[in-house]
């Protein structure tokens, strides 16, 4: 049996590779893939508290969690595209118009 | 209730129809279409006036009183204040000086003012000041008499001013309204006190409640006396706010004569007399009102003596004329005062009607040095001129000798008269004849002296304003006969007319003169004819050192030159004022601009912004627009609100 803990720290791992994905990539799709290795670390926490706890909540937010990172992703790489068209590029640092 | 009196309000409301149909159509309108309106608009107020006198002359002297309230003004709380006139024996009086002599003066102007292109402008002031001077004196409370003191006082500055591309006339301007507001200071106050002590500023409701609500010779109503003099000291130029008449001559003549001679500047003397029941319970007050128009008289007949451009003789002729009728109320010879102010109003608007026509024969030149022998150019003018001479200097007969001997007496013979008084009336009756005379020879006789190019254009007036200075020389005659002296068997119909408005407290003083009637007569008398011969003396004097033996004069002057250059720089006042008052004025006003007002309160102001501009500067550095910075913040308050919950 593969204790708790490992599951965690490996949803942790995930997690934190993925925010620092998020953090250091200048491509948007691959900071779009972070994302979702981030949401994804946070279903394998829940999956692991519903078996551990041996109840079910965790398993229907996961679901939810799931449908909610598809849209996101369609949504997202329709910006993309968006962003694309416009500059020709999907380096975000040249796509600065979100201030004052 | 009488025939006319319910048209009393249209006796201002003329001139204010004519002020705005020439002032609204400033320009557009032909000449002749000006100068119908704005004398034709005086004319009816003053037939007004006329029928609304005689409408009251048929009433009993104790009904002698119409009120008439248009609307309430300002209804707050338990100020209640009506725009309502007030006719009465005084004020009947006033409107018909007022109006009468402001029509001749409206009509003069039509001549005189032939030539300004301001025409239009000026009608509509005119026309403006005389609305302004009907309310003052017809008002029958302070506040709403208040508004025509203001309004006289606006228009004599704009007047002053009228020709106001010349620096010289816009800064005479300026000080005659900046004194004025030192002395509508007082006023103001001293109407603050009344309405607090009686609770109305209501003439009638104040003089009834005056004796209950004031202890008579108490600090209160001393107070109030002497801080309403101070208005009339401003208004009515005495010392020591007198300094700004005679620089109110750069104006057009006619408005001297009317505006800084005959009416606006006697309102000060109308007011002290509309008051007159407050007066009457305050010695004190009145005691400094004799003092200061005692000297104001005599200071300024000086300063006459040796003044060289016409004008300003009569302006300060004007002035020292003034401080007689404020010498005639602080003695409570309230009558006296009225009735001078009545006759100076007719012969002192004759003399700057007749220094008008000469200056505008001389195309402009007021320096009596380079005048002289006018008397065959201008004959009409000459004429008047020294019949209103003769009036001012107290010719027996004609008028001014009728109101300044009663003055005289009164000031030597009323309970709150001085010998000393006397003596100052006296002899600054003998001053005012020489200098008048000074003026008369100056102008009219001796050489010619003025160049060739003005002496071929030395013209008579036209009839315009021949005719106004005619009909003044006869009131100028006249106008004393309504009150002339018991003691030489005449009725004074004047102070009879005047009994229901004067105070009673006055009477007490009279019945106690006339109780010692046998000593006084002769007393009286013989004052009279002291003046006289005095008065003749001081003209056979001028007559020898300006006329016959002018060399005379000369070596006077040479031997007093010092006293003369006081004279002539007019004691240093205006130097005075201006090192002691107006420089002090003028720093501390630069002080409050350039420190107060750029570095404190701006400095405040705009030390508040930059700081808020300078941390918006920085706050805004943060949002850089950098999706990747915003995601490490956003990453960053995560962490610090998770480990808030944990480590709690």
């Amino acid at each position: 049996m593969v204790p708790i803990s490992a599951y965690l720290i490996l949803a942790a791992v995930l997690f934190v590779i993925g925010t620092v994905g998020v953090l250091i990539c200048r491509n948007i799709i691959v900071m779009l893939m972070s994302v979702e290795l981030m949401l994804n670390a946070a279903n394998l926490a829940l999956i692991t508290f519903s078996r551990a706890l041996n109840i079910m909540d965790g398993h229907v937010f996961v679901f939810l969690v799931l449908t909610v990172a598809a849209a996101e992703a369609a949504v997202g790489l329709a910006i993309v595209i968006m962003i694309f068209r416009n500059r020709e590029t999907v380096n975000i640092d040249r796509f600065n118009l979100m201030k004052w | 209730m009488s025939e006319y009196s319910q048209y009393l309000f249209l006796v201002p409301l003329f001139p204010l129809i004519g002020f705005v149909i020439n002032g609204l159509l400033l320009g557009r309108l032909p000449r002749w279409l000006i100068s119908f309106v704005g004398c034709v608009s005086v004319g009816l107020s003053f037939m007004l006036s006329i029928m609304l006198f005689f409408d009251l002359k048929g009433l009993p002297p104790e009904a002698r009183l119409i009120t008439q309230t248009l609307f309430t003004w300002i209804p707050s709380g338990s100020l209640h204040v009506n725009i309502s006139y007030l006719l009465d024996p005084l004020s009947a009086v006033m409107i018909l000086v007022v109006s009468g002599v402001s029509f001749l003066i409206h009509v003069y102007s039509v001549g005189y003012m032939h030539h300004d292109p301001g025409y239009g402008r000026y009608f509509a002031f005119l026309n403006l000041f005389v609305f302004a001077m009907l309310t003052l004196v017809l008002a029958d409370n302070f506040l709403f008499m208040f508004v025509g003191w203001e309004g006289v006082g606006l228009c004599s500055y704009l007047l002053i001013g009228f020709w106001f591309e010349k620096k010289s006339a816009s800064d005479a301007g300026k000080k005659a309204f900046i004194v004025n507001r030192i002395g509508d200071f007082g006023f103001l106050i001293g109407m603050f006190i009344v309405f607090w002590q009686i609770g109305s500023l209501d003439f009638h409701v104040v003089m009834d409640n005056a004796s209950t609500v004031f202890v008579t010779g108490g600090t209160l109503i001393t107070a109030v006396c002497i801080l309403l003099f101070v208005g009339a000291i401003g208004k009515s130029a005495q010392i020591p706010l007198y300094v700004w008449l005679p620089d109110a001559m750069e104006g057009p003549t006619p408005v001297s004569a009317l505006i800084h001679a005959a009416t606006m500047v006697t309102a000060g003397v109308y007011m002290i007399v509309r008051t007159n029941f407050l007066y009457v319970m305050a010695p004190n007050a009145l005691l400094l009102v004799a003092i200061v128009g005692a000297a104001t008289a005599i200071y300024s007949a000086t300063i006459g003596l040796a003044q060289n451009d016409i004008k300003r003789v009569l302006a300060y002729s004007t002035v020292s004329q003034l401080g007689y009728m404020f010498l005639a109320c602080g003695v409570t010879a309230f009558t006296a005062g009225i009735f001078h102010l009545m006759t100076h109003a007719f012969f002192k608007a004759l003399l700057f009607l007749g220094a008008g026509s000469v200056i505008h024969a001389m195309s402009n030149e007021q320096d009596m040095r380079k005048m002289g022998g006018l008397k065959k150019y201008l004959p009409v003018t000459y004429v008047t001129f020294i019949v209103a001479t003769l009036a001012i200097s107290g010719i027996p007969g004609f008028s001014g000798f009728f109101s300044k001997d009663e003055i005289l007496w009164k000031s030597f013979s009323s309970q709150y008269g001085h010998p000393l008084l006397w003596v100052i009336g006296f002899v600054t009756a003998g001053l005012t004849a020489f200098y008048m005379f000074r003026v008369v020879y100056l102008t009219f006789h001796g050489q010619e002296r003025m160049d060739d190019h003005t002496k071929a254009h030395l013209h008579e007036a036209p009839k315009s304003m021949t005719v106004p200075q005619v009909t003044l020389a006869a009131l100028a005659v006249i106008g004393g006969w309504v009150g002339m002296p018991h003691v030489l068997g005449f009725t004074n119909y004047f102070e009879r007319w005047m009994e229901p408005v004067v105070s009673h407290g006055v009477h007490t003083g009279e019945s106690h003169a006339m109780a010692a009637a046998g000593g006084y007569a002769g007393a009286e008398l013989g004052l009279m004819i002291a003046s006289v011969v005095l008065v003749l003396a001081a003209i056979i004097l001028s007559r020898r050192f300006y006329n016959t033996r002018p060399e005379l004069a000369t070596s006077l002057r040479e031997r007093l030159s010092g006293l003369h250059r006081l004279l002539v720089n007019k004691y240093y006042v205006d130097e005075i004022y201006g090192a002691t008052i107006v420089r002090p004025v003028i720093y501390f006003s630069l002080f409050l601009w350039k420190i107060m007002d750029v570095v404190v309160i701006d400095g405040l102001i705009n030390g508040f912004a930059s700081a808020y501009n300078d941390f918006s500067q920085f706050l805004r550095g943060i949002q850089t627009g950098r999706v990747r910075s915003y995601a490490t913040l956003f990453v960053i308050g995560v962490v610090v609100v998770v480990a808030y919950f944990i480590l709690e």
